[in-house]
């Protein structure tokens, strides 16, 4: 009974366990619900899944049970009219706008450049069919033009201005378990214990002192356990150029969860701008504002960036720059933002120390965090650790 | 069996009511998630008062353990009679004190067990509630003996979402989100509430409560129980459906805003939003 629809949602990956299931054909027995689809949705919503963050996945694959919905229409994705019109005014001359004109107008070339790029869509790999029309087109790559739109294919050089392709990222998985010793070791540097609380801790060489001075009589002196109240934001670059240190940023990423109680992560591409987000999965669909973060977390947040500071300059001092939409403000004036208001901020950069002056875009973030920038190495990150504690730490 | 199906004072949705009798049913515990002030702790007392049980509450806070929901056994109290000769230091039963599960447990009735914001103890906290929950029994070491319940309570747990719950937890508990409420599920709260409010001031309260919420980067948005209070002191303060309709939040405040916004850096950043003309809220 409903075994299908158990075992989809086990292959779809949606934690459900033999137990769960036994209980829904338990409270079915039980004629908990009544009998149609509406009530057994809701019941087997209530028994299988347990967090919020697999509702909507639960939903998609209750429809595609139970209707025979088309997954694949749900997550199709239109390419967004803005970005289309943002283009086409930024890289075409008034000569070129003429000629348009001619061609049947900007409407006309705009779709047949989404028909194009729907196509590039499906045949990606490889990225040899580049778009373009003959050659007159500023759409395309081919040539050496570095303003010019690269669309879709992936990226052998690093400063690519534009790309549309939507990647795949991964989420950095935080149950990996590495050897993550070491790296829990210099985590552990970033402790501030003090005691708060209720006094539930009996405080022996009190108790001692005072009890001889009250004649043997006992009197008990309590005092609060120390404990480690340090809070930790996350920020982690993913995706591009951060593939070769994705194993580790898992590695940070898993010790920093299993040692730091009050810890909150987000991920970015490349820089920061108006949105950051929490699922990788849902990235598209699920972005939380900057604007939120900076409101909502007060200044005795410790900040944690940890990205390959590697990408086009523009990236961070141009309006625009960013590789995925159009930002109204640059990812500098975001990232000052963020050094303003936490004191206690630090840029882990996995890549290797030695090339960091050679790279523009790492000294433009590393004079932003005003060189409190550190290196994926133990020392590195027990330097950094020091540097969130409000040390000064000559780097 | 008996059936939950709200009560008068409490609109609850068919999907929460099929949540709570499965639980029910099952004897497993509910785990009950949602934005502050959806009515996630009201849920306990509705379903006691519904079905006619005792609730026993257990409040979580950030130093709370697992053992003193089951029991505490005061040492220090003992130490001390003991030094005076007390004959009641001889049996150890009169220094241990129970918690809530134990009460719950021991009622001769089937009762309702609150687990409130479990989220706020130490993250351990849970794991170290699953036998007990599970079984519905503990082991008192000072007594040397098994605590079984006598009637499995209803279990009720909320959770703020302040840190994660462990999947071995989880996977003990029935589940169910509280979805902030549509406008329609709204209007029907608001009149249990208030059931003579007129239909135009309510239109107009739920156009300035919708547009708050609607603006990004709110610390507190506000909930039903704001919304409450609000229409509560609109009615009060006799306001009526022109007084509203001028709110635009840079000249005109909405009256008695305090009840709605708990938060005086919200009130800065809606000020912002409206004047910058952020586009996703909406003209009063």
């Amino acid at each position: 009974m409903f075994l299908d629809f158990f075992l989809l949602l086990k292959e779809e990956g949606l934690p459900v366990t033999i137990g769960e299931y036994l209980n829904l054909l338990e409270a079915l027995n039980k004629r908990v619900a009544a009998f149609n689809v509406e009530d057994f949705y809701f019941l087997s919503k209530t028994i299988l899944i347990k967090h919020e963050q697999f509702l909507d996945r639960y939903d998609l694959l209750f429809g595609n049970y139970f209707h025979g919905i088309e997954l694949s229409d749900i997550e199709k994705k239109e390419i967004p009219e803005d970005w289309l019109k943002k283009e086409i005014d930024r890289l075409f001359s008034e000569e070129e706008k003429a000629l348009i004109e001619k061609l049947g107008g900007l409407e006309k070339v705009m779709e047949r450049l989404k028909q194009l790029l729907e196509e590039q869509k499906e045949k990606h790999q490889g990225g040899n069919k580049w778009i373009g029309t003959g050659g007159t087109s500023p759409f395309g790559h081919g040539g050496y033009n570095p303003e010019g739109v690269r669309i879709g294919g992936s990226g052998g050089q690093k400063s690519a201005i534009k790309v549309w392709e939507k990647r795949e990222y991964q989420n950095y998985a935080s149950d990996v378990e590495l050897n993550t010793r070491n790296i829990k070791l210099a985590l552990k540097r970033l402790r501030i214990l003090t005691r708060e609380g209720i006094e539930d801790e009996l405080d022996l060489h009190t108790t001692i002192e005072k009890t001889c001075k009250n004649a043997g009589y006992l009197d008990i002196e309590m005092q609060a356990p120390k404990k480690n109240r340090v809070k930790v934001l996350l920020f982690f670059d993913v995706g591009g150029s951060m593939d070769p240190h994705v194993e580790i940023c898992e590695q940070i990423f898993s010790a920093a969860k299993s040692e730091l109680k009050h810890l909150e992560f987000f991920y970015f591409h490349n820089c920061v701008y108006e949105s950051i987000w929490k699922d990788n999965n849902m990235r598209h669909n699920d972005r939380i504002p900057t604007f939120e973060i900076l409101h909502k977390f007060n200044q005795d947040y410790r900040i944690i960036f940890v990205g390959d500071a590697t990408m086009s300059p523009y990236e961070i001092t141009a309006l625009g720059g960013s590789v995925e939409h159009y930002n109204d403000e640059s990812g500098a004036a975001w990232l000052q933002r963020f050094v303003d208001k936490f004191p206690n901020i630090v840029w882990l950069n996995p890549s290797n120390e030695y090339y960091w002056d050679g790279v523009p875009s790492t000294k433009i973030i590393k004079h932003i965090f005003k060189d409190r920038m550190f290196p994926m190495t133990l020392d590195g990150l027990a330097n950094a650790m020091k540097t969130l504690k409000g040390k000064k730490v000559v780097h | 069996m008996q059936e939950f199906k709200g009560t008068e004072n409490y609109i609850a949705t068919e999907e929460l009511q099929i949540a709570v009798n499965a639980a029910i049913a099952l004897e497993k515990p509910l785990l009950i998630k949602g934005e502050p002030g959806t009515g996630k702790t009201l849920l306990a007392f509705e379903i006691a008062k519904a079905l006619g049980k005792d609730i026993h509450t257990w409040h979580v806070k950030s130093t709370t353990t697992a053992q003193q929901g089951l029991y505490e056994y005061d040492a220090v109290a003992r130490l001390r009679d003991s030094q005076f000769g007390d004959d009641k230091t001889k049996d150890i039963s009169h220094y241990i004190i129970k918690g809530k599960m134990w009460q719950a447990f021991e009622s001769e009735e089937k009762s309702v067990l609150l687990i409130d914001e479990i989220d706020k103890a130490d993250i351990e906290f849970p794991n170290d509630l699953l036998l007990e929950l599970d079984k519905m029994e503990f082991y008192c070491y000072e007594l040397q003996k098994t605590i079984k319940a006598k009637n499995r309570p209803i279990v009720i747990i909320t959770s703020n979402n302040e840190k994660e719950l462990p999947d071995a937890f989880l996977r003990r508990c029935f589940f169910h989100f509280i979805r902030f409420p549509e406008r329609q599920t709204m209007i029907d709260i608001v009149k249990v509430h208030f059931p003579t409010i007129e239909d135009d001031l309510m239109e107009e309260a739920m156009k300035v409560f919708y547009g708050i919420r609607e603006i990004h980067g709110i610390k507190k948005k506000p909930s039903t129980s704001e919304l409450i209070d609000w229409i509560r002191l609109l009615k009060l303060g006799k306001n009526t459906k022109e007084d509203l309709e001028k709110i635009d939040f840079v000249a005109a405040q909405p009256p008695y805003y305090g009840s709605l916004l708990k938060n005086e850096q919200d009130f800065e950043h809606i000020l912002k939003a409206k004047r910058a003309g952020q586009n996703t809220f909406r003209r009063f």
